[in-house]
């Protein structure tokens, strides 16, 4: 970062700073090829662009995941066997409160990474602590009405609709897990290493991940929660 | 304590898998002892087991594809044989447990452990070669992915000592595979073998994606890169779209069977034709994963010894994606017999003879490309001749079927087995050895040996041809598939021929095996000191044979199409090489030990949820986090190559280049 002679205005310091191939800040193929963006005329991308790009591969594999469960989902729906349907499992105010939970997490995780641009190590750790205690907040709640869901009597093994709603709304819990593990790693690597090449690479990734188990969470929230209150 | 496991878990009742068990746990333990006799270990470990060179992993996936390529057709030769002697009276040396497991156990190799890491190898070892880099975008990841596809072919073989194998084909269709009707762990062994080398998969699909759209040399433009890198893209994006339904598809069976949940069971609301929906999702865009690196193979073939460039290569780029796209829309041709009416079989019966277009398009190109040319007949061409005639009857065949009405009259007979292996073993086993022949010098540094190569081509292609003919007119005769006895007498003369075919097969793989034989204790003989055998024009034959760790002492500057082939002909018009650069130090990957070790615990968790030993299942998966984590702390990446190593062996290679230089001249000169 250090490297670039300083350019008069502040705005084109953060900017070099914040993206420093330009890649947001350029109509394409506007001018000519940018080094190191890896267009194929200059040569490989820089290291920060091939792991952001590679994690943006894996997000769009980890959808077409997401994508099979809410197609067996869809398929499932009618398939109650006499058990209930989705009217009977919409709890609409902890749902409310498990997606206000994760959205903020989501505004929080943004704030960490603003930190992390920023090089404020006390700032990000707390931003990346509220956003590990609202994803805990979240999959709490979803848990309770996991709980409360199988003391009623309402299990994946009743019918093949509660089997692909448990698998659906499970696989997405799971995630929110896995990413909350990941999330504690990070914090160490950032205590113990400091702001490295490396460690910056995997908080945008840890970034991506966050903000796209966000993005599936608002189409079960639609699909599942609001369409099936509303069926 | 030990789940469902117990000592009647080994086949001691059953001759043919102990034996088997017994000569291969020889065989193991011979070559771990000889390892150790020579004291092999510390060069296996630094320089194979954590290597993460992509020419190394490419050559560690050919050896489990062909060791695995070995076992399948074990499994080939004994349904072949079983099916011609277990006619009318006679049940044949199989009974139907065993005979079921045997094609359940050769579909699941063939494809996920033969094929795919073979596929996968070459896409490894060319790729960064062809594209003037030094490496794919994420090195250590791409150990991982080989060793995990290792832990997937390590689970199969350890069903053959320890429990049994699947009986339920090598798409484990429900409900026959739910736990009601398959108790056993046959099922359990396939889907966690196959879970765990389709992760490995998936993440070879994100690295090549990445590699090939983010790493190239300067001037590599996409119109400039060679066709085997295209087809590789659409390899890797084809595996980015379909694996991860895959894994869906496979956890629900998974929840289905352990915890007893009504995916697609026959009750409680479960759908088994959403399981069939799923499945083909993923399994008919993978007909294109294998697929479509064998046309590129080709392609590359066709135009080096053809002395010409590749024709119609826009055309070319253009149909490799519009098969990418069109494999994802032809799924439901696999069930056509579901009963989803007209509209919707007439959809997916036009668009499977649509994607035939774009194949034919290919052929044409690759016969245009000869058209002219100064054509040589070596091996490697004569697999790719063979391709052409060979793949053109598997796809008419192909549209064939695509017809729905046709399609319900030889649905799931012998005919739709004689037309997949014409297709895969025309298209992608014959592309493999092409392949194998074709880089062979560039990998190992010598050439393989040509007549025993070209006794292997003819043995396998005849023995293609007599072992699959009959099985097209049984087919339409009639015989259904995956039958371990047969009633009707009249078959019988078809059923034997194709055994004779089955010899001829035999004495291929063993030509092959001769050739390499042959080859390795000719080396001397053989050995390539230009780096360019075969006069080539893609970037990997710039390099010497075998290529140095680094691949390119100076990269590349691509100025035009066909890299390489611009170059060499301006230092054959200028006798001279161009001026020698400055070299610089080159940064490389460290080794990483991480593939191994989180292979061992994948296997060990994968074992463990097979027989459902919950506390070691969990120990494993821990374990393998842990190995991340300890991954992630490390403070070296790469390693500094010295500028006077780099300037060592590049002016070696200079010199073989100068001196090839001189002799074209001095050919020139007397011609």
């Amino acid at each position: 970062m250090t490297d670039h002679p300083l350019p008069a205005a502040v705005e084109t310091v953060r900017r070099v700073r914040e993206d420093p191939h330009r890649l947001g800040h350029r109509a394409h193929g506007a001018e000519g090829p940018v080094q190191g963006a890896g267009h194929g005329e200059t040569g490989p991308a820089r290291k920060r662009i091939i792991v952001g790009y590679g994690f943006w591969i894996f997000l769009l594999s980890d959808i077409v995941m997401f994508a099979c469960f809410f197609a067996a989902f869809a398929v499932q729906l009618g398939a109650t066997a006499g058990g209930p349907g989705i009217k009977d499992l919409v709890e609409m105010p902890r749902v409310a409160w498990e997606t206000a939970a994760l959205l903020l997490s989501s505004y929080t995780c943004g704030l960490s990474f603003a930190a992390t641009n920023a090089r404020s190590k006390l700032w990000t750790q707390i931003f990346l602590l509220v956003t590990g205690l609202l994803g805990l907040l979240f999959v709490g709640l979803e848990l309770l009405e996991f709980i409360g869901l199988a003391q009623r009597g309402i299990t994946p093994q009743t019918s093949g609709f509660l089997s692909a709603f448990f698998g659906l709304v499970g696989l997405h819990g799971v995630h929110v897990t896995l990413a909350g593990m990941w999330l504690l790693t990070m914090m160490a690597q950032v205590q113990l290493k400091g702001f490295r090449p490396e460690i910056v690479h995997r908080l945008i990734c840890f970034n991506l991940f966050w903000h796209a188990l966000d993005i599936v969470w608002i189409g079960i929230f639609t699909i599942v929660y609001l369409m099936g209150a509303t069926a | 304590m030990f789940g469902k496991l117990s000592w009647s878990a080994i086949p001691l009742d059953q001759p043919i898998p102990l034996i088997t068990s017994i000569i291969l746990i020889l065989v193991i333990a011979g070559t771990l002892g000889l390892v150790t006799w020579k004291r092999w270990w510390p060069y296996l470990w630094n320089e194979w087991i954590t290597s993460v060179d992509h020419k190394r992993i490419g050559i560690m996936y050919g050896i489990l594809g062909v060791v695995m390529l070995i076992r399948g057709f074990a499994d080939a030769i004994m349904m072949r044989t079983q099916q011609a002697v277990a006619i009318g009276g006679s049940q044949g040396y199989l009974e139907p447990g065993h005979y079921n497991q045997i094609f359940s156990a050769h579909g699941t190799i063939m494809i996920f452990f033969a094929a795919m890491p073979l596929v996968i190898g070459f896409m490894n070892f060319v790729v960064p070669l062809q594209l003037g880099v030094r490496d794919v975008a994420f090195p250590t990841m791409n150990s991982v992915s080989f060793w995990l596809t290792a832990s997937g072919a390590l689970l199969v073989n350890l069903s053959l000592f320890i429990g049994e194998f699947a009986r339920t084909g090598w798409l484990p269709y429900p409900p026959l595979s739910e736990g009601t009707y398959s108790p056993g762990v046959g099922v359990d062994y396939y889907l966690w073998a196959v879970q765990i080398s389709g992760i490995g998969t998936l993440m070879t699909g994100i690295n090549f994606v990445t590699t090939v759209l983010k790493m190239r040399c300067p001037g590599m433009s996409y119109l400039r890169m060679p066709m085997f890198c295209w087809t590789s893209l659409g390899a890797s994006l084809l595996i980015v779209a379909a694996f991860p339904v895959l894994t869906a598809t496979l956890a629900m069976l998974s929840l289905d069977r352990v915890f007893g949940w009504h995916f697609f069971t026959a009750d409680a609301g479960g759908n088994p034709m959403m399981f069939m929906n799923l499945i083909w999702a993923w399994g008919h865009p993978e007909v294109y994963i294998l697929v479509l690196p064998a046309f590129g193979i080709f392609s590359e073939i066709f135009s080096t010894f053809s002395g010409k460039p590749l024709f119609g290569y826009r055309s070319m780029v253009a149909a490799t994606l519009f098969i990418c796209i069109v494999s994802m829309t032809v799924w439901l041709h696999h069930f056509f017999t579901m009963g989803s009416g007209p509209a919707v079989n007439t959809f997916f019966g036009i668009s499977t003879s649509v994607i035939a277009v774009g194949t034919g398009v290919k052929i044409y190109n690759w016969i245009f490309t000869m058209y002219g040319g100064r054509v040589r007949m070596t091996v490697p061409m004569l697999w790719s001749l063979g391709f052409i005639f060979t793949f053109v009857i598997g796809g008419m065949t192909g549209v064939l079927l695509a017809v729905p009405p046709a399609d319900f009259l030889v649905h799931n007979s012998m005919f739709l087995v004689a037309h997949f292996h014409n297709v895969i073993v025309g298209g992608v086993v014959f592309a493999l050895f092409a392949g194998l022949d074709y880089w062979f010098p560039k990998a190992f540094g010598f050439r393989l040996h040509e007549g025993w190569g070209k006794a292997s081509f003819w043995f396998a292609f005849l023995g293609f041809w007599v072992t699959f003919t009959p099985l097209y007119i049984l087919g339409l005769e009639g015989m259904t598939r995956r039958l371990q006895h047969v009633n009707v007498e009249e078959w019988r003369p078809m059923l034997q021929l194709s055994v004779v075919g089955i010899v001829l097969l035999i004495v291929g793989a063993a030509c092959q095996v001769i050739m390499l034989v042959v080859s390795i204790v000719q080396r001397d003989k053989l050995r390539d000191v230009s780096g360019d055998p075969w006069d080539g024009r893609s970037l990997e034959w710039a390099t010497p044979s075998p290529a140095p760790f680094f691949n390119f002492a100076i990269m590349p500057n691509v100025e035009g199409e066909e890299a390489y082939w611009g170059i060499k002909v301006r230092a054959i018009e200028s006798q001279r090489l161009s001026e020698e650069p400055e070299y610089h130090d080159i940064e490389m990957p460290v080794n990483s030990p991480v593939g191994f070790f989180t292979a061992a615990f994948a296997s060990i968790t994968g074992f463990a949820l097979i027989w459902q030993i919950w506390w070691l299942a969990g120990l494993g998966f821990a374990a393998a986090i842990a190995g991340f984590v300890v991954f992630a702390w490390r403070d070296v990446h790469e390693f500094h190559v010295p500028a006077e190593e780099v300037a060592r062996v590049e002016r070696a290679r200079r010199a073989s280049r100068e001196a090839l230089l001189e002799q074209i001249a001095a050919e020139g000169a007397t011609a």
